[in-house]
Formats: structure tokens, C-alpha cells, sequence
């Protein structure tokens, strides 16, 4: 895949922390290309989500502070704006948790979506979504809480596509999810990247995430642990046993003996093992 | 039978403008997440101004005048004052907007002195002859007035981009930032309404029809009445303090008609206690609203 050198999106030296807590993240460097799709992989803990709040400028609603670093879109640095400016300024994000607006319809959400989009653009977004999301274009009228797990996903990627965003980024949209659902938003993720918008894509479903993305990082406490064309990543090693299902690790148990993650979701256990 | 229908229309006249006053409640709660203790100053506030510009200006300016003074000390207050504190204690943005309302009422009330001026609307101490039943054209004028006005509003929430943010930042703040929504001016501008919701309530309260008091402290206390309806109707539900606005209305009406005066008082207090015994959030509240 060819692409240029000046990545459209772009974060170099993050630090950043919450509270007492100063390096979350760690000298952190990621780079984000016109086309595509990067995956942010990592265990439960590593700093993924961390990672997406400093790009889209919302740590401060955590508690969280940037305290080195830059984030720059096409060469302006925009890691001073409000997350509401970011957002305009087209980095969208769509939180962990889906935090869609439960209270109010489909259509409400994503009217909500474009609420910054000049009005000439808001009609093509629309479109886009209703073609990428059949299953919203049919609950257009249902409240939004009343949804299920998979159909609030898709709203909350739905709203923001409504937004006509420059860069996508995706905190685990994959997160409690049928293996079915998640094969689907894997197709939506390659799909929006397609019609040209670039995605990051936070997941610990790293089999999910390194199908449909072109580079992958891999975080680590805080770090940068590996990083790469996704092809190469899913044959190294390391990747494989430890989020692939290659072999489970040793020291596999949390400390109480839990194990978190959705029982139905076999390699998200795994790494949640590995993570302790 | 024509003594129920007159107490009615008196009732809900009533009602509306504590739906006024109770959606200034609500808004202000879903935008900055605690109860507005000095919305009864924002209200004294309007009436001051308007009371104090009728006899130069004529009255239709002045209301004008009052009511946009009681929207920009709103907004002061917001952006200096509670804007600060975002974050912080629910508990010390109550006692904050205390502190402003003792402030601010005790001041119009220094430059009040003794007197209590009415608002000198065309309509008042105006009667209206229905077959049988003869109502005041304050409480007729009051009810119309606040079905527009909260008519208005609605569609305000519903269909404009403001109204929308507006909704998306009070379920979610940081969804709403994400999607663009500035949360600064979305709560400037809840404050902004509701400060002129409680300027346009005042034009109704200070007059002969209402409670036949003036602008005085009297008003302000008017105000404490207007908190139950928004509890009553749930906190964060702006359907509920319409429902709420009119529940205490009637409730007013006709337990001074049917019991006592003094009962009055108490009534819509009751009513209050026993909707939060059966719904600790409200009619329309969400459960959520508790945490605060
Ligand atoms: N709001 C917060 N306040 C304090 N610490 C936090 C907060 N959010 C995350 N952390 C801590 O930061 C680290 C990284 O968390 P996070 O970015 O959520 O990881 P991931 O998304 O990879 O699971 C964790 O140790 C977590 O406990
Ligand atoms: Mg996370």
C-alpha cells in the first residue's frame, strides 16, 4: 500500500497521566495516514483508551493531563483545543462504552451527529449512514437505550460518521459483542476506511483489529511494544501467543482468580489472563 | 360546579407560570447538574427592573428591559460564579447560588425599601364573564402566554441544533463534546432561558391577579413555590415541571377554595412529599437524578 509521508494525524512524545498518576502513557508516538485503518492493540490497562481521549482532546472529562508531548493534525498542533474544537476540526472519536444519548431516538442521535456539520454536507452523511447501518435506517424512531449491545454500537459509529470526520477513532467497538457482530463491525471499520476515511482502531480483539487494519501499534503499560504493517505483526510471535490464542501464558490468573472479559469471547479471556 | 371551573382556569393560569419557573429549574439542573437557589433573586431582579422602568418607559419596554436583565445576571452568574466550580461539589454550587440569592435579594429589597410596587400590565384587576363563571383575564392571559412560551420552548428542544446539544450534553456531556457541542455556551445559553423564563413568570407574579402582592420580597418567596412543581415532575424533566408547574397550580387553587388559606401553603408541600414517597425521582425524573 502506498502512502504519503506526512501522516494526517500524528502524536509524538505523549505523556500523560491522571492526577498522581503522570505517565499513563509514556513518550508515546503514533502516526495516522490519509487512508486506512491503524489498530491500537493492547491489554486491558495499557493505555488504549488513554491514548484516543489525548487525540480527541477529552482527557480533562477523566481527570487526565496531557503533560508532553504533541498531537498534530496535517502539521497544527491541536493538543491545546477543546475536545469540542478537535472534533470540529474533524478528529472524531467514539468513546469506549458506546455512550450513546440513551433518552433520545435513533434519528435524534444522529441528528446530534451532524449538529456540526454545515447543513449542505449533512444529507450526504446521512445517506452514508443509513448505507452502512440498514439496521439504524429500521429503528429510526426507537429510543436509543432500548437497542441492543450491537445496534448502540453501530449507533454511536453512526452518529459519528454523521459528523463527516477526517479521521474515525473507534475505542473496542467490539467490546461485548457475538463473535458474528464483531466479524460485522470489522466490515463497517473496512468499509468507512474505503470510502476514505482513515480509522484508528483501539481493540483488544487484536484477530478482529489486525484483519482489517494496514499498520498496528501494540501498547504496553504505557508504551510502545511493537509496531508495524499488521500483516508482519500477526505473524510475530509475541502477537500471536499472546492475543492470537497461540499458547495461554503461565502466570495466566488475575490475582483474585477472575477472569474479565465476555465469557463468549474466547481471545479476549486470554489476554485478560495475560494481563495479570 | 361553576366555583370548580373558575377555580380550574385561576388554577392553571397559576400553573402555567410555575411551569415558568420549574422549567428554569430543570434547565438549569440538566446544564450545570444542580438546583438554581437564586433563581427566585433572577426573578425579583426582572420585577425590580421592570417596576422601576414602567413609569418612564411604558410597560412594554420595561418588561422587555426586565426580562433581559434577568437573562444576563443568569448568565453572569453561570460563566463567573458556577462555570468556576465545574466539577467540584454539587453541594458547594448549592450553597453557592445561596450566597448569590441572599446577595442580590437583599439588595433589591435595601432599594425596594418599604414599598412594593406592582407590575402595571394592561390586564390587570380585570374580570372576564363566562356564562356562569367569572374569572380574572390575569390568570386567562397567564395561561395563554405560558402554553405559547412553553410551546415555544419545546420545539426549541426538539428541532433546533441548540435544543438537540442541549439534550445530548445534559444525558452525556462528553458524548456531546465529541460530536462538536461547546459545552460552555450550550450552559450559558440554558442559563440565558432560563433567566428569561423567570423575567417573563415575574410579569404575572407582581400583579394584583397573582397573589396581590408587588414586587417584594413576597415575590421571591412566590418562587419557593415553584420548586416543589419542578420536584414534583422530576428534576431533570422538562415535560415533568410543565406537569409539575400545573399541579401546584391547581393543587393552590383549590385547597385555599376547599380547606383553608393557611391549608394552601401547606398542600402543595404534601403533594410533593407524597409524589417522592411513591417516586423518589419524580413523575418523569430519572433515577439517576438521586446522585445530586
Ligand atoms: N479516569 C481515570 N482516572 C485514573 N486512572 C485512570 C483513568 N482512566 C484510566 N486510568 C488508568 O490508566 C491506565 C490506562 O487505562 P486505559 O487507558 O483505560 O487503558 P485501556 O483502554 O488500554 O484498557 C490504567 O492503569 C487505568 O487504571
Ligand atoms: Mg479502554
Amino acid at each position: 500500500m502506498q502512502r504519503r509521508v506526512v501522516p494526517m494525524l500524528s502524536a509524538s512524545g505523549l505523556v500523560v497521566g491522571y492526577g498522581a498518576n503522570r505517565s499513563v502513557l509514556d513518550r508515546v508516538d503514533l502516526s495516522v495516514p490519509d487512508s486506512g485503518v491503524v489498530a491500537v492493540l493492547g491489554s486491558n490497562g495499557a493505555g488504549k483508551s488513554t491514548l484516543l481521549r489525548t487525540l480527541s482532546g477529552t482527557l480533562s472529562f477523566h481527570g487526565g493531563a496531557l503533560h508532553d508531548g504533541q498531537v498534530k493534525l496535517d502539521d497544527r498542533p491541536i493538543q491545546r483545543l477543546s475536545a469540542a474544537s478537535i472534533a470540529r476540526a474533524g478528529v472524531v472519536q467514539v468513546p469506549e462504552g458506546r455512550k450513546i444519548f440513551a433518552k433520545m431516538t435513533v434519528e435524534e442521535n444522529l441528528r446530534v451527529g451532524a449538529v456540526c456539520t454545515p447543513p449542505g454536507r449533512r444529507a450526504s452523511a446521512r445517506e452514508r449512514v443509513m448505507e452502512l447501518f440498514p439496521r439504524l435506517a429500521e429503528r429510526l424512531e426507537q429510543r436509543a437505550g432500548l437497542l441492543s449491545g450491537g445496534e448502540q454500537q453501530m449507533l454511536a459509529m453512526g452518529r459519528a460518521v454523521m459528523a463527516s470526520p477526517r479521521v474515525l477513532l473507534l475505542d473496542e467497538p467490539s467490546l461485548g459483542l457475538a463473535p458474528k457482530l464483531i466479524e460485522q463491525i470489522g466490515d463497517i471499520v473496512t468499509e468507512i476506511s474505503a470510502q476514505g476515511t482513515p480509522v484508528v482502531l483501539v481493540e483488544q480483539n487484536a484477530a478482529m483489529a489486525l484483519r482489517v487494519a494496514a499498520t498496528a501499534v501494540v501498547l504496553e503499560v504505557g508504551r510502545v511494544a511493537m509496531s508495524g504493517e499488521a500483516e508482519q505483526l500477526k505473524d510475530s510471535d509475541g502477537i500471536h501467543d499472546l492475543y492470537l490464542g497461540g499458547h495461554s501464558h503461565p502466570a495466566a490468573q488475575d490475582v483474585d482468580g477472575e477472569v474479565e472479559g465476555e465469557a463468549t469471547d474466547l481471545p479476549r479471556r486470554r489476554l485478560a489472563r495475560w494481563t495479570a | 360546579m361553576s366555583t370548580f371551573m373558575q377555580l380550574t382556569i385561576n388554577g392553571a393560569g397559576s400553573g402555567a407560570v410555575f411551569a415558568l419557573l420549574a422549567l428554569g429549574f430543570v434547565i438549569i439542573y440538566r446544564a450545570s447538574g444542580a438546583v438554581n437557589f437564586a433563581h427566585g433573586s433572577l426573578v425579583l431582579v426582572a420585577g425590580y427592573i421592570t417596576v422601576r422602568a414602567q413609569e418612564s418607559m411604558g410597560i412594554t419596554v420595561a418588561a422587555i428591559l426586565g426580562v433581559l436583565g434577568a437573562g444576563v445576571l443568569a448568565v453572569i452568574i453561570e460563566r463567573v460564579l458556577v462555570a468556576r466550580t465545574r466539577g467540584g461539589d454539587p453541594i458547594a454550587l448549592v450553597l453557592l447560588t445561596i450566597g448569590v440569592d441572599v446577595v442580590i435579594v437583599e439588595e433589591v429589597a435595601r432599594r425596594l425599601g418599604s414599598s412594593a410596587p406592582f407590575v402595571r400590565v394592561p390586564w390587570a384587576n380585570e374580570v372576564i364573564h363566562v356564562g356562569q363563571i367569572t374569572v380574572l383575564k390575569g390568570q386567562i392571559v397567564a395561561l395563554c402566554f405560558g402554553l405559547v412560551i412553553i410551546a415555544v420552548l419545546f420545539a426549541l428542544f426538539r428541532f433546533t441544533g441548540w435544543g438537540l446539544a442541549m439534550r445530548a450534553q445534559a444525558e452525556h456531556r462528553e458524548a456531546a463534546a465529541l460530536m462538536g457541542v461547546r459545552n460552555t455556551q450550550v450552559t450559558a445559553a440554558a442559563w440565558l432561558i432560563a433567566g428569561v423564563l423567570a423575567g417573563i413568570a415575574v410579569l404575572f407574579l407582581a400583579t394584583p391577579d397573582f397573589a396581590g402582592g408587588g414586587v417584594s420580597r413576597a415575590t421571591h418567596s412566590l418562587v419557593l413555590v415553584a420548586f416543589p412543581a419542578a420536584i414534583i415532575g422530576g428534576l431533570d424533566s422538562t415535560n415533568g415541571a410543565v406537569i409539575g408547574g400545573f399541579i401546584v397550580g391547581l393543587t393552590g387553587a383549590y385547597s385555599q377554595q376547599y380547606v383553608s388559606f393557611e391549608f394552601a401553603r401547606v398542600a402543595v408541600y404534601l403533594v410533593m412529599l407524597a409524589v417522592l414517597v411513591v417516586r423518589p425521582s419524580g413523575l418523569f425524573g430519572t433515577k439517576e437524578v438521586q446522585r445530586v
